[in-house]
Formats: C-alpha cells, structure tokens, sequence
C-alpha cells in the first residue's frame, strides 16, 4: 500500500478499501523502520496525525463530501509554520520553537484533511542544496545512503522516494524543491511566485520563495498543488486569479503541437554526460509524441547564479535579523550584566550555522552603503534581464526545458567545504525563482555512469502551471511504459520494507 | 558665563530643519490588524506580524494610505504615482523585526510648503516652510526600564517589553532646511508644529496629542556666521513632546551652539535628548556610531500606485486650511481677537461653528461653549468634547432662550440637565419642570405681593424713580423661582406702578 | 580580484550582530575573495538604462481594510518568550539610545 500513489490511496479511501488511519500507521511503521538511516524528519508526530487520521475517517463514514486528499499522509518541510509543533526551519536558533499559528499552506491542508506526520529536515533556513547544513545533522540519499537528497527541502524529497510519505511540501528558492527530487527520483514543482500563500513560510528570500509540491508522480503532485494554491489576502505578494487547473492537465499530458523550447544556456559544459543523455532521450519522446523542439536563447541566463546569490543573501541577511533572542527561540550568553546586543551577539553566534552566517555577511555587505548600487543594485537589473530572455522565449515557445541539475546526487560532505561549487547546483533552476515564473522537475531515468536518478525540468510562463503538468504528464506516461514502472520502484529497498 | 539670546543673534544664523512624527487615528495597525486603542494591558494586541514570528507577513492598511494622501495635499505636496516601502535595517529589542517599514527614496509625497504666520517687532510676519517629504512608517514597541535609580534606560538592570503600540501607522513629515527666521527661528518652528496639528485635527486622520506621544517633533539646529552661506554641524534633538518645548529646546540648541563655536570648540553631530524638567538637551548617539541602515525595497510589499482619480477624490475631500478659516470665521462672526484665541487655546471652534451651522448666533454659541459648558467640563476634569452635550443641545438651547421660553438662568439649568444626561434640552425641560411663566395672572400675583410686602420702594418707583424697580423685579423674579421672564415683569410691574 | 579583509568581515558581522571568533573572521575573509568574484559578475553587463527588479510579480496597490482582527492571547504572544515579566518580555539591558 505505501509503495501506491496519492492518487490510488484517495481512490482507495473513496472506495472503503482503507481507512486513512489504517494508511498513516502504515506510513508511521515506515517511518520507524528506515528513518534511521534516511534521517527525512526532524519530528514525527504520530499521535496528532492518528488523531487527524480518525477525524477524516469519520468525516467519510458520516457521508460528508470531502477533498480527494483526505486522509492521505503528508510530510511537511519545518520552514513551514504549524501551530503548538515544533517548527525549527532546520536552525539551532529555533530549537523547540512552537508558534502559537498555522501558516496559510498548514490551514488548507488541515481544511483539506490531509494528514500531517510530521515536519522534515532541511538546509537551515533553506540555504544549501545538499540538506548537510541543517542543524540537526544531514539526510541520505534513499538511493544511496552514503549520498545527498540534495536540499533545501531533502527531507522531504527523501520521505517521498523512501516511501515514509506519499506527498510532501518543499519550498524552492532557488531550486530547492526541484533539484533534490532530481536527486531522489520524484516530481517537484515550483508554482509561480504568488501562487501559493507565504504567509507562515519562515523567510530565506522574500522575493523568491515559493512553497510547492512533491509526489511521486504528476498526478499526484498536481493533487497537492491543487489543494496549497489560491489566493491570500495576508500575503502581499499572492496572487489573486484562479488556481490553474493543474489536476486536469496531469490527467490529460497531451503534447502534441505543443512547441518545447530548449534553452541554449542550461546545458553542455559542466552537466554530466549522464544527465545529458537521459535530457537528450526525453526530448526525443517528447519529440515523438508530437511536440516540436526548438532551440531558444537566454543570454543573461550566465549572470543568473551572480544575481541570485546578491539577492538572496540581502534578503536573508534582514528576513534574519528577528532571531535576535528577544522574543522567541535561543538565548545564550544571558550572564549578569551582559547587555541586549551581547545576548543578541552570542546568540546568533551559536544558533547560526556557516552557510547561515556566510550569506548573512555577504548581504549585509552587498546592501551597505556604498556597496548597494554595485552589487544588490545590478542584481535587481540582471533580474529585469532574466525576465525578458524568458518573455522572449516563451513567444518561441510553450514550455522551456533543461536538465534540472547539472549532476546527480553527490556524495556527502564532498562538496560542504567548498561553497562555490555548491552553489552550482542550482544553476539550472534558480533563472525560474528570478523571474517567479513556474518549474517542475520529473524523473527522466538513471544516469549511466552511475545508475542515480536524472531530473528533467519543465518551465512555463506565470500562473500557466498547467503546461507543466501537461508535459510532465505526456514525458512521464511513455517514460513509465519504457521502463515498465515508475522510475521510483527501482530504488533500493532500505530493508523493512512492506 | 551663558551667553544671552541676542549674544546669539548678533554673531549667528540658525538653520532649522524639523521630522515630525506622527501616529494616524486608524482602527488596526499598519502591517495588520491588531487594534490600535491606547492603553491595553501589555502584550493584549500583538499577533504574529508585529510581534515579527517567523513566517508572518505584513499588508498594507488601506485607510493609512488615505489619511497619508491627505497629509501630503493639506502640505501642498506632490503625490507620487509610484511609491515603495523600504527596509531600514538596525537592531533595537523595542522593533520586533530588527528593522522597519519605512519608505526610502520613493516617499509617498513629496515637495509640499506650509504658510505660518508669527508676531514680530514689526507686527504679523508670514514664513515659508518647505516639506520634503511625507512618508509612511510603522511605531515601535515600548521598554519598561527596571532597576537602576531613575527608571531610565541608564544603570537599568533589565528592560520588560510590551508590543502593542509596534506597528502602529506613523506618518514622518520632514522638512526642507529652514534658513532666514533669524531670531524668529523657534517661535516660528514652534508655530508650525502648532499648524500642522491643527492640519493633522482638521483632516482627523490623527488624535495629535503631544503628552500621549500621537505628535512627536525631532528638531535639527544649526548655526552659521551670520552672511555665511556655509551650514554649520547640526545637532538633532529627538521626542519634543509639547508646543513649549519645541521653542525651549531650539532656543536652547542654538545658545549651546553658540556657546561651542565661541569657545573655538566644534558642533559634534550627534542625536539629543530633551529634558522636560532642565530644559536642556543630552547627548545621544553620535553620527560616528551611526548606523548604516542598508535600505533596500521591502520584497513582502509591492509598490503603492495611487490612482489619479483617488487622488483628486481625495483632494475635493480636503477641508479648509487651519489658517484661512480661523481667518473667515473670525470676520464671520466678528469676534474680538482675544475671544477668538480662547475658542482656538480652548479647542472650540469646531463646535462653535457646527453650533452657528445649526441657527444658533455666533455670540451665543461661542458664550455657552465657551462659559458655562467649559466651566462644568473643567468642574467633572473632562475635555468639552466628551460631555454628552452636543452642538444640536446648544442651538436648541439658544433658540429656546430667543423665543422667550427660556431665561438665560433657566437655560443654565438645561444645560445642567443635558449633560447630566437627562435627555434633549426639551426632555429636561419637560422632565425637570422648567418653564418661563408667562401667565400674566400668575406674574401680576405675585408683583401685587411684592408691591405691598416693599411699599415704600413701590412708592419711589410710582413717584417716578424708575431705577428703583430693579430691586422689585428681582423679587418677583425669586417669587416665581427665576422662570419668569424678566422683561416681561418689569413691563407689567411698570404698567402697575403708573410707569408704563 | 575582491577581497574583504579580516577587519571589513569584523565590522559587517557587527553590523548583523554577530559574534564571530578570531578563527571564523579570518576563514571569512579567506572565502569572500573567490565568493565575491562569482557574484561581481553581475558587473560585467552594461546596465545603464536597464531597469531594477524587485518584485517578480508586478502586483500593485495590495491593501486590507482598516478593521480590527482577534490578536494572540498575551500567553500565545509571549510563549516562546525566552523570559517574561508582568505580560511582558524580559531582556537583557539595553545600552545606547532608542532611535
Ligand atoms: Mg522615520
Ligand atoms: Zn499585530
């Protein structure tokens, strides 16, 4: 039953042939078994979740209409808030933080009745891309344990291909969501900035963060999103149009005549060859389903990973001038006589860690005085370029796509001393979160040099989510009748499995 | 040896520049909406926005715009088509966020003047001040400083914090430079201080109360050689709390200037503190410690793009300045100048001139609210407009007294009543029983019985010295228990004493 | 090549409140030459007359109603108060002047 998906145990809910309490103590016997060696969650909270579980199986036994997601387990990443649970954003700052609210994204899934296990581990305050700086110790790779989930949101791309959990939510700021389930083996998708609320995501970089879904499948993905999207009217920034119809377009995956862009930029020099041809292969599909590829131009694309790592330090370095513990959270170095800035000094001296502190300074440098015009300044320019390489592509075409990740997952600790080469993970995926455009990344086999999964990412223009889902769901059909399965039934078993 | 004001003059020119704060009268804060009502026990009004949770996420309050847009049109500013909130980053336990809302370099209004007029040696002297800018920002929370002798945040053991007032809406309205007031320099800051509050009431986008903090003045002082046209240090003195202390702390910035200058010392450009009971100023922070504030555009906002048509909606909303219309209701009304400055010292004259509005004569109207219902306030310790009597009450009052149904005396009684909470001026007159008496039956009773219990003055008047009936009709007047009308009286008693 | 020095990184991890040892300050400002070579590559661009973004989106104009919402209960708002004092929040003294 763990190995369905989201999709078939909804249908088998629907059907009475489970309970979701039945569902979630699977799930929970699942977690038990290989969490030790996955490490996907920082807390698991089974008795509220079986709570929840009862509350939902009673709701049907009642007749009351309800979401297609009811009762089916979740696994949420600890950037988002979720009232009276531990909710750290993966920082030692935030150690046995609970907030007295629920953040926007918790309240539909609450209202939908999806079921909550627990919260995942993450790169502290989502800064990194292998979940090896989270406060709280890395997560491994289900594919191979001694490798990374890729990160921010590891955990929960972890729980998904481990099956502790049939869904998850990520949030993805640079790639966060999209580059570990390229890594895993999963779907992962970035709605459009705006899409889905913020209100209750605790901030990296305001102006790029959006919170997304995982699945193991499209279809399932395209569940979630379905049930996080819609507007807020306590978030700004969120957008007030419909939903995309997203669930119709992961059912219907046609492609033919769409026109698939492919971007000059994100791939050659530097993308494994492995990657390539698995990339490579895909098109071809899409190619004989009845798209048509064309070849399209985003010059800027270069300067992208330079912008984006001005302006999600900036951000960050003020989003995270609230841990000061004053209010909430740690407090150290309280001795008598110490004053407010010494507490607040030592604080975030103890409860940060490198990658938190190296972005802090680098923003704070690059907003002060003197300095803004010539880093933050041009940032924000290269940005307006980004976007309008990606106006210009989306005439020549419906979607764009490239690799998702230039690499497979990396071994652990291989690339934690080395910032520079961490922060090209992300190549790929952080133009998307520039522009606040939309992005999927699915499954496109396993790389031949090292039999670990391949991630082909879909871009489309914003609020036109459903194209991803149209194409992610055409690549996927004819990619899971070749292999004969879903990519993710090829993973190892981790033992214990049911 | 202090040097004397003229010592000053004589050798130097101020230059005057002013940032007042002002918190808007809106129902919920500016980021979100916990209420704003003054005074609630501690912590009673925060939420995860403004006691900056992680996660949470500041909107915008609509009406905060408004009242912002009619500041800005009451300067004579310029609206900003497009207008941005921007982070001021600094750390301070009071500002949850360790930064705050503010506006940068794209303030919501700009470029604006105010005409104030102040007495000089030469008679009524109009200056220009000009605004910069006018900008929306949000207030802090407040410390409670405990341990240490005096309560202050110096020799403080430890500091209680209580956010209810952060994130409450502020406006900052910053001037230009001030130069050429001359001697005039903190009359005339104080003057415009004083027509901005008067603005800010008209506009009733703020309760402007000085003590309670909803009007706060940073006053910048420089000097320079007087036919200089270089600016000197400036010294910036923060939270001038009264109209009083504005002028106090300018005089005193420039004394202590001039005091450092003479002396071949160096201005140090740094903040001040007033101090209410010295007069003085302390030293705060200096510019060296300044910090680097590291403004960038707040990404959780998007840009405020006031419509043209809202604007000129707004701009038709906009009521008469302060300062023509103290002008038009005094030549209106024809009021004495010292009368109109104890209706304005008193706060009166918006409802003295709703009363006039209603049918009541300006005299009366100013005579009632400025007399006996500003006495009875002054007696319950309660500002006129919390007492229940309305300008309606008092135009029915006066219409009373004018059609003979009340005397003056009568009508004081009404008024008692009415505030008392008795009901309309004609419930009280009905509920108390009071009425003139107008029976002329009744009121010849009663002088025939005063006529004959004082004979001999009955006789005086009746041997025609008529002043000698005052003295009747005030007892006929207490014989009716003062609700007769006076003249009405002494027409008859006249008439009955051969005298009519 | 940018470089920060030992003192440059000292004097920003103050600005952001940040207590850094001898050891951190100095591996800092080993790292930011390399760190700031990648990101000042947004310099290379001739960017006059391009226009900055700061907001994906171009939203405008997003307000809520001026109307009172329930607060927290002062326990929920001080619950994870490190220290606490008659409803309010204890902290350490506060040096230097409000702004
Ligand atoms: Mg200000
Ligand atoms: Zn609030």
């Amino acid at each position: 039953m763990i190995k369905n998906t989201a999709a078939q145990m909804s249908a088998a809910l629907e059907k009475g042939e489970t309970t979701s309490v039945e569902l979630t103590k699977l799930h929970l016997d699942r977690i038990s078994d290989v969490d030790n060696k996955v490490k996907a969650f920082l807390h698991v909270d089974g008795e509220s979740a079986l709570k929840q579980a009862a509350a939902v199986d009673a709701d049907r036994a009642s007749g009351k209409k309800l979401d297609p997601l009811a009762g089916v387990p979740l696994a949420l990443k600890d950037v988002l808030a979720q009232e009276g649970v531990p909710t750290t954003a993966g920082s030692k700052i935030l150690q046995g933080w609970k907030p007295p609210y629920d953040s926007s994204v918790v309240t539909k899934l609450k209202a939908a009745g999806v079921v909550i296990l627990g919260k995942t581990n993450m790169d502290e305050f989502a800064m990194g891309s292998s979940t090896e700086n989270s406060g709280y110790g890395p997560t491994f790779n289900p594919w191979d344990l001694t490798r990374t989930p890729g990160g921010s949101s590891g955990g929960s791309a972890a729980a998904v291909s481990a099956f502790e959990a049939p869904l998850a939510i990520g949030s993805d700021t640079g790639g966060s969501i999209r580059q570990p389930a390229a890594l895993t083996g999963i779907v992962g998708v970035r709605p459009t900035y705006g899409a889905v609320s913020r209100y209750g995501l605790i901030a990296y970089s305001s102006s790029l963060d959006q919170a997304g879904p995982f699945g193991r499948t499209v279809l399932d993905a395209a569940m979630l999103h379905e049930v996080i999207a819609g507007h807020d009217p306590r978030d700004a920034t969120s957008i007030n149009a419909p939903v995309p119809a997203v669930v119709a377009a992961a059912k219907s995956g046609d492609v033919k005549g769409l026109k698939i862009g492919v971007i000059k930029q994100l791939q050659g020099d530097g993308y494994q060859i492995g990657v390539q041809a698995r990339f490579n292969e895909s098109l071809d599909i899409l190619s004989s389903l009845g798209a048509q590829i064309v070849q399209v131009d985003c010059p800027s694309f270069e300067y992208a990973l330079a912008a984006y790592y001005l302006i999600a330090p900036s951000e960050c370095s003020s989003n995270l001038a609230r841990f000061d513990a004053m209010r909430y959270g740690l407090r150290t170095g309280d001795n008598d006589g110490a004053s407010a800035e010494t507490v607040m000094n030592a604080t975030r001296e103890a409860g940060f860690g490198r990658e938190v502190k190296r972005r802090i300074i680098l923003g704070t440098y690059a907003l002060s005085s003197g300095y803004y015009d010539a880093y933050y300044g041009s940032a924000q320019k290269i940005r307006t370029l980004i976007i309008e390489d990606y106006k210009k592509a989306f005439v020549q075409a419906d979607v764009l796509v490239s690799p998702t990740s230039p690499i497979t997952a990396f071994k652990i600790g291989e690339k934690s001393e080395d910032p520079i080469a961490m922060y090209l993970a992300d190549v790929a995926t952080i133009p998307v979160n520039l522009a606040g455009i939309c992005g999927m990344s699915l499954p496109a086999g396993l790389a031949d040099e090292d039999n670990l999964p391949v991630g082909f990412q879909i871009m489309a223009p914003a609020m036109q989510d459903q194209r991803l889902y149209q194409v992610g769901a055409g690549l996927e059909a004819a990619l899971v009748s070749k292999w004969g399965g879903y990519l993710i039934s090829k993973a190892p078993a981790l033992g214990g499995a049911k | 040896m202090a040097l004397s004001y003229d010592d000053v003059m004589a050798k130097y020119e101020p230059v005057l520049g002013l940032e007042v704060h002002v918190e808007l009268n809106t129902e919920s804060k500016m980021f979100c909406s916990c209420s704003t009502t003054f005074g609630g026990e501690p912590n009673t009004q925060t939420c995860p926005v403004c006691l900056a949770l992680p996660g949470a996420l500041p909107v915008v309050n609509a009406k905060a715009i408004e009242s912002t847009i009619k500041i800005g049109l009451a300067l004579n500013c310029q609206i900003a088509p497009y207008s941005r909130f921007a982070r001021k980053n600094y750390f301070y336990p009071d500002m949850p966020k360790n930064f705050q809302i503010s506006q940068y370099d794209e303030p919501i209004c700009f470029d604006g003047f105010v005409d104030v007029e102040i007495e000089t040696d030469e008679g009524p002297k109009q200056f220009r001040i000009e605004i910069e800018r006018v900008h929306m920002e949000e207030d802090t929370g407040k410390s409670l400083h405990v341990g240490g002798a005096t309560g202050r945040i110096h020799g403080a053991e430890y500091s209680l914090l209580d956010y209810n007032r952060a994130g409450i809406p502020l406006v900052e309205i910053v001037t230009k430079i001030v130069p050429g007031t001359g001697k005039y320099a903190p009359e005339v800051a104080k003057a415009y201080v004083a027509e901005l509050r008067d603005i800010l009431r008209g506009l009733k986008v703020s309760d402007v109360k000085m003590e309670q903090g909803s009007l706060r003045c940073d006053a910048n002082v420089s000097l320079r050689l007087i036919g200089s046209d270089v600016l000197g240090t400036r010294s910036e003195t923060k939270n001038v709390n009264s109209l009083r202390s504005v002028e106090r702390a300018i005089r005193g910035e420039m004394i202590r200037h001039a005091e450092l200058l003479n002396g071949g010392k160096k201005v140090k450009q740094e903040t001040r503190h007033f101090q209410e009971d010295t007069g003085l100023t302390r030293s705060g922070r200096s510019k060296e410690q300044a910090e680097d504030y590291r403004y960038f555009p707040e990404p959780d906002l998007v840009p405020v793009a006031p419509a043209a048509a809202w604007i000129e909606e707004l701009r038709a909303q906009q009521p008469e300045r302060p300062s023509l219309r103290r002008k038009r209701l005094k030549e209106q009304w024809a009021v004495p100048d010292k009368e109109m400055a104890a209706m304005i010292n008193a706060d009166v004259l918006d409802i003295v001139e709703e009363t006039v509005l209603l049918g009541a004569e300006p005299t009366k109207a100013r005579t009632w609210w400025l007399g006996e219902i500003s006495r009875l306030a002054n007696e319950k310790d309660v500002a006129i407009a919390d007492l229940s009597i309305t300008p309606k009450d008092v135009a029915d009052i006066v219409a009373l007294v004018a059609a003979g149904e009340l005397t003056d005396k009568l009508a004081r009684q009404v008024v008692e009543g009415v505030i008392a909470g008795e009901g309309t001026p004609s419930e009280v007159v009905a509920k108390r029983g009071i009425k003139v008496v107008n029976d002329d039956g009744a009121l010849m009773a009663a002088i025939e019985k005063v006529c004959a219990e004082q004979a001999e003055t009955a006789d005086k008047v009746r041997a025609g010295h008529v002043p000698a009936a005052g003295a009747l009709i005030g007892a006929v007047m207490k014989e009716t228990k003062g609700q007769a009308d006076a003249a009405r009286v002494r027409e008859l008693l006249l008439k009955h004493l051969g005298q009519g | 090549m940018s470089s920060l020095s030992r003192d440059d990184v000292a004097k920003l991890a103050s600005l952001a409140r940040i207590e850094m040892t001898e050891e951190e300050l100095v591996n800092l400002a080993s790292q930011f030459g390399s760190i700031l070579d990648a990101v000042a590559r947004v310099q290379e661009l001739n960017l006059d007359g391009v226009k900055a973004t700061s907001h994906p989106q171009p939203l405008e104009n997003i307000f809520r109603d001026d109307v009172v919402q329930p607060s927290l209960t002062p326990d929920q708002a001080l619950s994870g108060a490190p220290a606490q004092e008659e409803q309010r929040f204890r902290v350490p003294q506060i040096l230097g002047e409000a702004e």
